[in-house]
């Protein structure tokens, strides 16, 4: 059940990289381009999931030797 | 002014690369692996410095002035995503085995985990192959933009070497713990330089949101300048983090394994920190500078310089540019002298093993002859070198399969990984003749890039090769597999 749970959360997470329906939009948002603020997001997001990812899932897998 | 603030921080950089060699222990294990006793701060700076080079830095900028923001999803987000979870998947196994079993060179767990001298040296010529014109482009890179920032006070020739001496100094003297402290503080100043130059020059343009009102609007979308077929097939390029030997070095400095939650979590924002400025001055370089054409951008961010911030930035920025270059050249050239001394001397010399202060005394003669012999190269290389950088990373990349059947499945042998190589090394060298010559080639025109190709046949040629030929001897296998043979 993890395993298939954080596999759904990694290609989410791959599938949103592909922001096609910001590609034609050069709109500012925030001072920003908003298909470039998407990404900064988007990268600000990876590392949340990621951190939530290491201390859940995959605790065990980094418990020092 | 410039001249002074280059040599100042070039100093720097050597006080700080001596001070890791206050720490240097004498052994080899410490001269290649620093004793593995990196911890979590230094590993993240190590390998985040190690993996961007100035030519992606510099060559981002370009990208963006010819297509837009798109460039930030293309190269920067799908390395945000991909190389943290290589580090989670492949970097914290290799640690493990290679802690377990004594490793010092991505060769000998290739060797002793398929028990094969020949793919071993197989695979160390495809890796050294690939690597050498990745040194090349960060020594001649380093040189052009000290020849282009001092106005040509200090030539081409003059500033690689500088480069060159500068780290064959303080890696020879502390090995890959110098390397570390030398790298965490260069990454730290072209993180900082970064943001700096970006503020300066926006507020010099009246703002962002005056600066980008006045670009082109279709340089600020995604739009058409980027196929889609493009985007993904990019997305496969940072699976090369995955077989770099720089990278393989620097994961098994780690303390203990969960140091590498730092490098997990954070390696995203470094990315954003250091992209986003990039970017966004590469396409208000349009506005500032019109009608570059093709590689001529690749100095977009050199002359926003030189336009729109004081003298004493352009000396920062130039120290900038050599952090990144030589963060990435010193660790390189380290894993270099690393593997000809462990999977070439050690492992063919005749007469007894080595010892310590001999494999140390070996490591510094490579890293000064291999930084001599890229010296040379490069002053009778020309440009169309840094063409040769994506096929750097389109091998890295296509030789993934190997690494990941290695930790992960039981059943893959030498015969596998003997067809995924030799397919990698076959395709590669076909789609490089057909494709090198011309800017972003993609595989007939269709906006797919090599390595797509080259990845799918690497990993069904591992899947078939290993099936068909007989299975692994499980006592060979049980020595890469603990947990599973306990419980089998």
């Amino acid at each position: 059940m993890k395993t298939i749970v954080v596999s759904a959360v990694l290609l989410a997470l791959y599938l949103l990289h592909f922001d096609f329906w910001l590609w034609q939009r050069p709109e500012l948002i925030l001072g920003l381009p908003v298909g470039l603020l998407y990404h900064v997001v988007y990268c600000v997001g990876i590392s949340v999931i990621l951190a939530l990812l290491l201390y859940t899932a995959w605790q065990r897998d980094l418990t020092a030797e | 002014m410039t001249l002074a603030i280059l040599g100042l921080y070039l100093m720097l950089v050597l006080a700080v690369g001596l001070y890791g060699h206050r720490l240097f222990r004498g052994t080899g294990e410490d001269f290649f692996l620093a004793s593995r006793t990196i911890g979590p701060f230094i590993l993240l700076m190590t390998l985040f410095g190690t993996h961007m080079t100035a030519f992606s830095l510099l060559g981002a900028s370009g990208a963006a002035y010819h297509r837009g923001i798109g460039v930030f999803s293309l190269m920067a987000s799908s390395s945000a995503l991909i190389a943290p979870i290589v580090f989670f998947f492949v970097g914290t196994r290799l640690w493990r085995i290679g802690k377990r079993h004594g490793l010092l060179t991505q060769v000998q767990f290739f060797r002793e985990r398929w028990d094969s001298n020949g793919l071993a040296l197989f695979l160390f010529f495809m890796l050294v192959t690939l690597l050498i014109p990745y040194l090349l482009i960060g020594v001649m890179g380093g040189g052009i933009t000290f020849e282009e920032i001092t106005r040509g006070q200090v030539p081409r020739w003059l500033g690689s070497l500088l480069i060159c001496t500068v780290v064959s100094v303080y890696v020879t003297a502390g090995g890959v713990r110098s390397t570390a402290w030398a790298n965490t503080f260069q990454t730290l100043v072209f993180m900082g330089l970064g943001a700096v130059t970006f503020i300066v020059i926006v507020r010099q343009l009246g703002g962002l949101r005056t600066a980008l009102e006045s670009v082109d609007p279709t340089l600020l979308m995604h739009g058409e300048r980027i196929p889609a077929s493009m985007l993904v097939s990019y997305t496969l390029i940072p699976l090369s983090v995955g077989m770099f030997p720089h990278i393989f070095m620097h994961w098994l400095t780690a303390r203990n394994v969960s140091t590498f939650r730092l490098p997990v979590i954070a390696y995203p924002l470094c990315i954003a920190i250091v992209w986003l400025p990039s970017v966004l001055l590469g396409v208000l370089g349009t506005s500032e500078v019109p009608g570059l054409t093709g590689p001529a951008a690749n100095s977009i961010l050199l002359q926003m310089i030189s336009l729109r911030a004081p003298e004493v930035l352009v000396g920062l920025l130039g120290a900038g540019v050599f952090a990144a270059v030589m963060s990435s050249l010193d660790s390189q050239v380290l894993s270099l002298s690393t593997l000809f001394t462990q999977d070439i001397v050690g492992r063919f010399r005749l007469g007894s093993r080595m010892s310590e202060a001999q494999q140390v005394r070996l490591g510094r003669l490579f890293v000064v002859l291999l930084l001599a012999a890229t010296y040379l190269l490069s002053l009778v290389s020309n440009r169309s070198i840094f063409r040769l950088g994506v096929w750097s990373f389109t091998g890295f990349a296509a030789l993934f399969p190997l690494v990941i059947a290695a930790i992960y499945w039981r059943r893959s042998t030498r015969y596998g990984a003997w067809s995924a190589a030799v397919t990698v090394a076959v395709l590669w060298l076909y789609y490089f003749l057909q494709g090198w010559q011309t800017p972003d080639y993609t595989v007939g025109g269709s906006g797919l890039m090599p390595v797509a190709i080259l990845l799918l046949t690497s990993s069904a040629a591992m899947v078939v090769g290993s099936l068909l030929g007989p299975p692994p001897d499980p006592e060979l296998v049980d020595r890469f597999f603990p947990a599973r043979s306990k419980s089998s």
